[in-house]
Order: C-alpha cells, then structure tokens, then sequence
C-alpha cells in the first residue's frame, strides 16, 4: 500500500500545480504574451524611453551646437543621419534629446491627473450626495470645453514655459480621470463586499483604500492609459503654438513649428519631429488596447 | 435642463482667465513714468480696484449684452472680430465632419460586417492613424506634398479675395479650403469609425439580427436595421465631433493660415491680446454648449428609449 501512495503522491502534486489560479494579473500577462502587437509597441515605447533617458550618453553630437556652414543639410549626409536644422544642428541628435520634454508631456500630466482626478472620482463616487454634486458639477463645467481649446486657453493667459504646460496639461485631463473613477466607485460601492467591511466597522479610509481602490484600479489605469498620446499631441500642439518649452530646447513639438519655415528646402527633413510624434502616439495607442483586451474592461 | 448652470460655470473660467493671467494689466497700459496715483485712477477708472465678484458681475452684465471688450492690438470690438472669423471656421468645420462622418459610417460598418477580416484591419489602422497622428504636422505633410512638391494646391490663406468675395462653389477659391478641410477630417474620422464600428459589432451580435435572416431578408436589408438602431448614437458623435473641430482648429488654421477663431485665437497668444482671447474663448465655448444641447434633443426626438428628463 505505502508504495502505491507514494507513487501517486507527485501525481497529484502536478495535477494540483496545474489546476493554481493564476489570479488576476497572471491571467492579464497570460494573455498578454500572445499579443505581438501590443509586446512589440511595448518595446518600442520602452526603447523610445531608454533613448531619451541616455540621451547624453547616445546622440552622436551636441544638440545645441549650431554650424551655420552646415544649415539644412538632407537626410543621409555625411555625420548628420537625420540631416541638419535651420541652424546647422544635427537632427538625430536634437531628436533623441527631444523625445525628453515630448515623453514626460505625455506621460507626466497623466500621472498627476490620475492621481488627482482619481481621488476627486473616488470620494465623488464613495459619498455620493451632495459631494458628488459639488465635485462632477464642477468637471461638468470642464466639460463644457473642447479640450484643444482649454489647453490654449489656459497656457495662454498663463504664459509659455514647460511648467505652465504641466500645469495646463494636469488640469485638462482631471476632468475625464474624475468621471471614469466616479462610475466606477458608485458600481463597487453597492456591492456586498463593501457592505460587509462596513458592518464589521471599517473605516471609511480603509474601505477606500483596501476595497474601493482596488477594484476600479484597472478601468481607471486603462483610460489613463489611452490619456497619454492625447496629452502627447496636445502637448507638441501647445509647443507648436509657441506654449511649450523656449527655445533652444529641442522638443518635438517646437522643432516641427521651426522647421515649417525650411519645407521649401528640406521638406524631409521638416517632417521628421511629426514622425516621432506620430510613432510614439500610435505605440501608446495600441498598448492601450491590448491592455483593455487583456484586462477585459468594456470602453 | 444643465445647460444654463453650465454656461455660467463657462463664463467662471473665462472670467478667470484673465485673473490667472501673469503680470499687472495696468502696468502695460500706463507710460513708464505714471506715477503710483495715475495706475490707482486709472485702476479705479477700469474697476479692478473692485472686489473679484463684483468685478465678475459687471463683466457678465457688459457680457450678456454682447460687449466683449476691444481687442488690445487691433482696437476694435471683441465681439465683432470674433463673429468674422466664426463664419470661415464654420464652413470648414461642417464639410470636414460631414466628409469624416459619412466615411467613417462607411468604414466602420464595413468592418463591423467583416470582423476579423483584411478589410476590418485595413479600417482599424485608419482609425488608428486617425487617432495618432497631429493634426498640425498632417498639415504639414500635405502642404509639402501638394503645394511644394506637386503645385497643385495653395499652401495658405483664403486667396486675394481674402473672406469677402470668397466663395465655396467655385473651384479657383475652394481649392484654398480643401487641405484645411482634409486635415481637419482626419482625426474626428478616426474616431468615428472606431465608434461605429464597435456599435455596430454590437448590435450584429444580437439576437434580432438573427431573427431578421431567418425571416429571410437580404443581407443589405439587415444591415439597413442595424443602421436604423446605431443613428442615435451616430448623431450624437457627430455633433460633439462638429463642436470638437470648431474648438479645436486652432492649430490647423495656425498651419494654414486660415483665417478663422482658431487663427484668431493663436493672433491672441502671441500678442498677449487677452481680451480677445478670453472673448473668442467664450463664444467657442458657448457654441460647444450650445451644440451638445441641440444634439440631446435630436437625440430624444428620434430614439423613444431616451427619456427627456
């Protein structure tokens, strides 16, 4: 008999290792992993990044240094892969250090924002009421605005200057991070679970943060995360308008307004930024999907 | 009925605007030698001495009556400036949502019919680009293409009629219009296919388009229903589309020099005119409003299921 236990036993330790639930995450990264599309925007995004964190480390010249006997050159010239600017400066140079201001616009208004407006959407949704009343209202009014125009206007009265851009930026994207996270705390609200931490006297607090929190975690991130491209464009948007960073700080935005002056002359060359703009974008846009596919949230 | 609470919180922000606005704008007003009483008569005489809601309500009073103040550049008034250029945003904005809406009805129905097929990935990455790309640098692209490279069309402008004598019908002034019109397109087309696509995948899926088969109807007959049960939804982004492009051309009239708000709005960035800032901004802002509450009654005249409340 002993022997014919232990030969079942590692059976049955494989069948049962077979059988763990891989939770939440796990089933969102199993299905991930067949997702080329998304990976490789993944990769791509993550290499975009690394570029412009070692931006002094790769760009092959100084992004700075002008030449005016070398102004416009094409793309492939010799020692300028990317060819020259209006001032002489090389291209792949200005690019790599561009994608800096350009990465965190689109990605630092979106943290802010959903920390802020998620926290705003959180006690909305929680405290229902009149809250609730006082909060969405008010992101109603927001509403009110096409968000290109409220960005302008409110980098406008405040200046240019990269801080009035993160600012202008954070304040743009509250409003729909607010109305997202707002829905999704009055759904989980009314569910059992909460009821049951608020009869065993939680604290609200913890309600909150242990209960609530958790579980709108992954629409909110989701939205968030179709945010950044928006707030990519309409970042080099505000900069193209001359609201963004001052020159001579290479950002992909500005360099696209520069450079409109030389289409004449180098029409390639003053393409260029907008392609980056637009790789980036459609990278941000597609990881999004394939994160709202894998972690089944409906629009 | 949110609507009037919501144009007075719009008139709130634009009334801060100028308050969020850096820098004393008396100080720009007065010589560099008035001295400390000429900027407090001067203050008093413009009412800034005022507290803030008081001030407010005497904005809003000037506001309702249609006085906008005078543009700080050209000397003249807000509200007239404003009005001139509304008609050439106008015209634009309508043809492109128009164009983007009946392509994108096109498009995405096709790709809803055809799920998973070459035509349904050819449609997506459209939606996709649509999304993507910055509408200032498509400008761009199609300025280098069509009017540096090829001469075809002109790059900027209305042509040497200027606003007046422009007119739409006739190809000599249209062809100045088309590439704002194109590039404006692109992005709400984007979005709207992505829309209908997914609405109409929806509403495939159910169960009275099976019935509907087993009736025996034809396949474009179908079709027509599904289309009969997506139009609410449909005209409901066609409308906030329409209100997005009119908001939100400021930079593809900055590209094109199309004299619009948009261009209007960017003359008032970069000269500072905060006047004509805040009041090109009220008035997009009201029509934005104003478009959203058309489009909610629309939708609950034609769709029973939305009840006015």
């Amino acid at each position: 008999m002993a022997h014919v236990i232990a030969a079942a036993l590692p059976a049955r330790k494989e069948r049962s290792q077979v059988v763990k639930a891989r939770g939440y995450w796990g089933n969102v990264w199993q299905r991930l992993r067949y997702d080329y599309v998304t990976l490789f925007c993944l990769a791509l995004i993550i290499a975009i990044v690394l570029l412009a964190i070692f931006a002094p480390l790769v760009a092959p010249m100084d992004p700075y240094k002008s030449n005016m006997a070398h102004r416009l050159r094409p793309i492939g010239a010799p020692g300028h892969l990317l060819g020259t600017d209006e001032q002489g400066r090389d291209m792949l140079s200005r690019m790599i250090f561009g994608g800096c201001v350009s990465l965190t616009m689109g990605i630092l208004p979106v943290a802010l924002a959903t920390v802020i407006g998620g926290l705003l959407g959180v006690v909305a949704g929680y405290f229902a009421g009149g809250v609730n009343m006082a909060i969405m209202r008010t992101m109603d009014v927001f509403f009110a605005f096409p968000s290109v125009l409220l960005a302008v206007a409110i980098s406008g009265s405040l200046g240019g200057g990269i801080g009035n851009q993160l600012i202008t930026l954070t304040v743009i994207l509250i409003p729909p991070l607010c109305r997202v996270a707002e829905t999704a705390t009055s759904q989980v609200r009314s569910m059992d679970f909460v009821d049951a931490a608020r009869s065993t006297d939680a604290s609200t607090p913890s309600i909150l943060l242990t209960h609530v929190l958790i579980n709108i975690l992954s629409p909110v991130l989701v939205y968030a995360s179709t945010l950044v491209s928006v707030s990519i464009i309409l970042a080099s948007g505000l900069s193209f308008l001359g609201l963004g960073v001052s020159p001579p700080t290479p950002d992909w935005g500005l360099m696209l307004s520069t450079l409109r002056e030389s289409i004449y002359v180098q029409p390639l060359v003053s393409a260029v930024p907008g392609i980056a703009i637009l790789i980036t974008s459609i990278a941000f846009n597609l990881v999004s999907d394939g994160l709202r596919q894998a972690m089944d949230v409906r629009a | 009925m949110l609507t009037v609470p919501i144009l007075l919180g719009v008139t709130l922000i634009c009334f801060a605007l100028v308050h969020i606005a850096p820098g004393d704008p008396i100080q720009n007003l007065l010589s560099p030698t008035a001295s400390a009483a000429d900027a407090a008569r001067l203050r008093a005489a413009y009412g800034l001495d005022l507290p803030l809601p008081i001030q407010y309500f005497i904005w809003l009073g000037k506001t309702l009556r249609g006085d906008l103040g005078m543009s700080l550049a050209s000397n003249s008034p807000v509200l007239g400036e404003v009005l001139r250029a509304f008609s050439n945003t106008i015209v634009i904005a309508l043809i492109a949502v128009i164009l983007a809406f009946a392509l994108s009805m096109i498009f995405g129905i096709i790709a809803a019919y055809r799920t998973g097929t070459v035509s349904d990935r050819a449609v997506t990455s459209i939606a996709v680009f649509g999304i993507s790309v910055p509408p200032f640098w498509l400008g761009v692209i199609l300025v280098i293409v069509f009017s540096v490279n090829l001469s075809w069309l002109p790059a900027t402008g209305m042509g040497p009629g200027g606003s007046k004598t422009f007119d739409y019908f006739k190809w000599a002034d249209f062809k100045y219009a088309l590439m704002p019109i194109l590039t404006l397109a692109l992005p709400p087309l984007g979005i709207m296919t992505r829309t209908t696509r997914s609405s109409m995948s929806e509403i495939l899926n159910q169960d009275f388009v099976t019935t509907l088969r087993a009736k025996g109807l034809s396949e474009l007959q179908v079709i027509a229903h599904a289309v009969r049960n997506i139009m609410p939804q449909a005209i409901a982004m066609l409308g906030l589309q329409l209100g997005y492009l009119i908001g939100g051309s400021v930079l593809v009239e900055t590209v094109f020099t199309w004299p619009g708000t948009g261009y209007l709005l960017n003359k008032a960035v970069l000269t500072r005119d905060i006047p004509l800032l805040q009041g090109t901004i009220l008035v997009l802002a009201t029509v934005f409003v104003l478009i959203n509450l058309g489009v909610d009654l629309v939708q609950s005249a034609i769709d029973p299921r939305i009840k006015r409340n």
